[in-house]
């Protein structure tokens, strides 16, 4: 029989299982769902479009190994949340960036914004948001110059020859549908087969994404659906053009909606935690995506109104705490009553 | 379907090891350890000494408060020892060591009722109180204070057969093979409680056991009735399957008996059975021993204060790869570091692990995903609980409803990060008791010496 004193035993505190999912495996599911964008992007942008993404992402990694290494702590690029900040960085600049602009805002998104504040989990603003942020407002120009769908930059060498176009949101930002709908069609703001961030032009495949993500129960419905839900039902409400429905559609697939309200809104460690939280900030995220985008000088509001949000996670935090079991709303009026 | 609860995880069952295979009697132990305290409230009195000679059903221990039960022999035999041994709940506790003779005999103390059938429900419980009858889901509360506190306000009352930890077959396989026991013990209660029907909660992972138990119930016209469950962590545990089958929440701090409900573990309710109809006390527990260490698991029945190691011999001895022992299920049970320690009233499960089964983070980093906060079926947010327990911040942390956990696990169990949520709330709630203690010291000390000063 079994020599019961020879096992060697650890004893540790309850639960003894834990379900298989980690940072990690979340981590690459984001990945998975981001394929699918990237892959139009070359499709609509060249192969440029994924040396862009690949700098971007070994620069994400190589700075976040170096802080880590530098400040002596416990290395942590094995969960690939780097990985995902430099994909999402690349995404939503445009194709022709040179490579050391992409670096910097690297830089910025991993060490200032995310190691900077005790690194993964501990960022309240979406790191690469805060990159694109950052180039926009250092590089003007350069993140504000498109690439015509289909007007293939270089790898490497000059890009003075690319065909520029202008993005569907410049024509919403003048309010002049009419010229919009003779330049693009719904379906190919749908596709993707517009001028802008090449991982923002396609509505099909960032939705596509998403669905894997919901399936993988890696979010939930909850802030991509109020986010999107609220920008259509804003848009229908206050038309700026006819027919408005088509006014609604071009504001809900053209400009980075749905890379923000699915991949960007969703990041973890700057949206709140709880459900009520989540439905209130993808409402939040919405009417500031609409008021920039009407009132604002700048075309695009996705960026901006994630960030705005991002900083009223902990307040959303507050209010939208869960209902103390036990304590039910009768109870609470009679206590009241009292 | 009953209605669901809030929060909860759906961990792979691994009930199929088990849940096919008859309860078998172990072989009768050379030696049994019966822990004086296995309940919830003050420990027994051993009212035996060494050299006694001791019979099957024996009181050998006195409660020691109003929240107490009696413990009795498991085995006939002579006491060889009364001193502290291992403990299922860690350290040493005092145990009643007896030598089975092999006799079987029984006490006299041990005889049917007679006129079962007009007890009165006080005197009902009184028998139940002298068969040392405690909450044998594992919480381990005595049942006769239950009863007593909850009637004339029950009007619901719930016998928990859902056994939704994994790997844990023994209530299935009793609803099976003891069907008497279970519906028995079912009409005790309804007329202990004066209600034309009681409730059984049973998963749905166990069809066969529900179908087999309305069968009877149908041919018995018993005053039971079924209610199928979703699978879902923890609905055994008391406050959610009070809600999955009647939408009531037990207050903070407050009883099921507060709104009207009352929760009977199905082992309790088939011990209340053999206590009113043979007179015989809990004198032994249906264990189910399995988990990937166990070389052939099974469901054993074993008398109280049998060493665990005797368990897994029965079971064909433990791998050697064996890392792991835990008493009771694996979302809540406590890991074991030696096999002396005893079968008690509360265990139902043995599992010994020999793969990794649970893998671990060495700088484990919240990403807050919140997936803590809808797993809790508490309503609590347990990420925010951990970093105010890590933090020492514990105004912070009994604001957070900390005292509220149950410790059921859900929130380990989900969280990707791999926090070890559950262990940082046990040791706060540790450290929010003693400070409240060095807080009413203090106050106690400062008010001794006014009344000094005044004097």
């Amino acid at each position: 029989m079994t020599d019961y004193k020879n096992l060697k035993l650890i004893a540790t505190s309850s639960p003894h299982v834990r379900s298989n999912e980690n940072t990690r495996s979340i981590m690459l599911d984001v990945i998975i769902a981001l394929i699918p964008a990237l892959a139009i992007g070359v499709y609509f942008s060249g192969p440029r479009a994924l040396s862009v993404t690949a700098v971007s992402v070994i620069g994400c990694v190589f700075f976040e190994w170096l802080y880590r290494k530098l400040m002596k702590k416990p290395q942590a690029i094995g969960d690939l949340s780097a990985v995902v900040t430099g994909v999402l960085l690349a995404f939503v600049c445009p194709v022709m960036i040179p490579y050391w602009m992409i670096l910097i805002g690297d830089f910025f998104a991993i060490i200032v914004v995310k190691q900077l504040f005790g690194g993964i989990g501990m960022n309240f603003v979406n790191p690469a948001l805060c990159g694109r942020a950052f180039l926009v407002g250092s590089y003007a120009s350069v993140m504000t110059t498109w690439a015509a769908p289909g007007s293939y930059a270089p790898i490497v060498g000059s890009t003075a020859d690319v065909v520029t176009s202008a993005t569907p949101m410049a024509y919403l930002h003048a309010n002049n549908l009419a010229e919009l709908q003779e330049s693009y069609s719904v379906m190919d703001l749908f596709v993707g087969k517009v001028g802008g961030s090449f991982g923002e032009v396609s509505a099909l495949m960032l939705i596509l994404g998403g669905c894997y993500l919901l399936y993988r129960k890696v979010i939930t419905w909850h802030i991509p659906v109020t986010y999107i839900g609220t920008v259509a039902v804003l848009t229908l409400l206050f038309s700026r053009g006819n027919p408005s429905v088509d006014w609604m559609l071009y504001n809900l697939f053209g400009g980075g909606l749905m890379l923000g309200a699915i991949f960007m809104a969703t990041d973890y460690a700057t949206s709140p935690v709880t459900k009520k939280g989540q439905i209130i900030y993808g409402i939040g995220c919405g009417i500031f995506t609409v008021l920039i985008r009407y009132f604002g000088s700048y075309n695009e509001g996705v960026c901006y109104s994630i960030m705005v949000m991002n900083l009223c996670v902990a307040l959303i935090d507050k209010v939208s705490k869960p209902a103390r079991f036990g304590v039910v709303k009768s109870a609470k009026k009679e206590a009241a009553a009292k | 379907m009953a209605q669901a609860f809030f929060g909860g995880v759906h961990p792979n069952d691994m009930k199929a090891a088990t849940n096919g295979k008859v309860i078998e009697q172990l072989a009768p132990p050379a030696m049994v350890v019966i822990p004086m305290s296995q309940h919830i409230g003050a420990p027994c009195k051993p009212l035996v000494a060494v050299g006694d000679h001791v019979k099957v059903g024996q009181r050998i221990g006195e409660p020691g408060g109003f929240v107490s039960s009696p413990i009795h022999a498991s085995v006939s035999g002579e006491v060889v020892a009364v001193e502290p041994r291992p403990s299922s709940m860690g350290g040493d506790s005092l145990a009643v060591v007896i030598k089975n003779d092999f006799q079987n005999e029984l006490s006299e103390e041990v005889k049917p009722v007679e006129n079962a059938d007009k007890l009165s429900a006080e005197e009902l419980a009184e028998l139940v109180k002298n068969a040392g009858i405690v909450g044998m889901g594992g919480a381990t509360f005595p049942t006769h204070i239950k009863i007593t506190g909850a009637i004339g306000k029950a009007d619901t009352v719930i016998i928990n057969g859902v056994e939704c930890e994994p790997y844990i077959t023994s209530d299935h396989r009793t609803m099976l093979e003891r069907p008497e026991e279970v519906i028995g013990g079912a009409k005790l209660l309804a007329r202990m409680f004066n209600l034309d029907k009681v409730h059984i909660g049973i998963e749905v992972n166990k069809q066969d056991a529900i179908d087999f138990l309305n069968k009877k119930i149908a041919e018995e016209k018993a005053p039971v009735v079924i209610d199928p469950l979703h699978c879902r962590y923890p609905q055994g545990a008391e406050k959610q399957l009070i809600q999955a089958i009647t939408g009531r929440q037990v207050p903070p701090g407050g009883l099921p008996a507060d709104i009207g409900c009352a929760v009977f573990n199905l082992n309790t309710t088939c011990a209340i059975y053999r206590a009113v109809t043979t007179g015989m006390p809990v004198v032994s527990k249906i264990v189910t021993v399995t988990g990937s260490g166990v070389v052939d698991p099974k469901n054993i029945e074993c008398p109280i204060g049998t060493p665990i190691a005797n368990l897994f011999d029965a079971c064909g001895g433990l791998k050697d790869e064996t890392f792991k022992l835990v008493m009771g299920g694996p979302m809540m049970g406590m890991a074991q570091y030696t096999t002396d320690v005893p079968v008690n009233k509360g265990t139902g499960c043995m599992l010994a692990f020999a793969e990794n089964e649970g893998p671990s983070e060495e700088n484990p980093q919240c990403i807050r995903c919140g997936k803590c906060v809808a797993a809790c079926p508490m309503h609590l947010e347990p990420l925010f609980m951990y970093q105010y327990a890590k933090k020492g911040m514990l105004d912070e942390l009994e604001e957070a409803h900390v005292t509220d956990c149950m410790e059921c696990g859900a929130c380990t169990y989900t969280c990707p990060a791999r926090l070890h949520l559950v262990q940082m709330f046990k040791t706060g709630k540790q450290k929010l008791n003693a400070k409240k203690a060095a807080e009413r010291a203090a106050a106690e000390a400062k008010k001794a010496q006014e009344e000094k000063k005044e004097a």
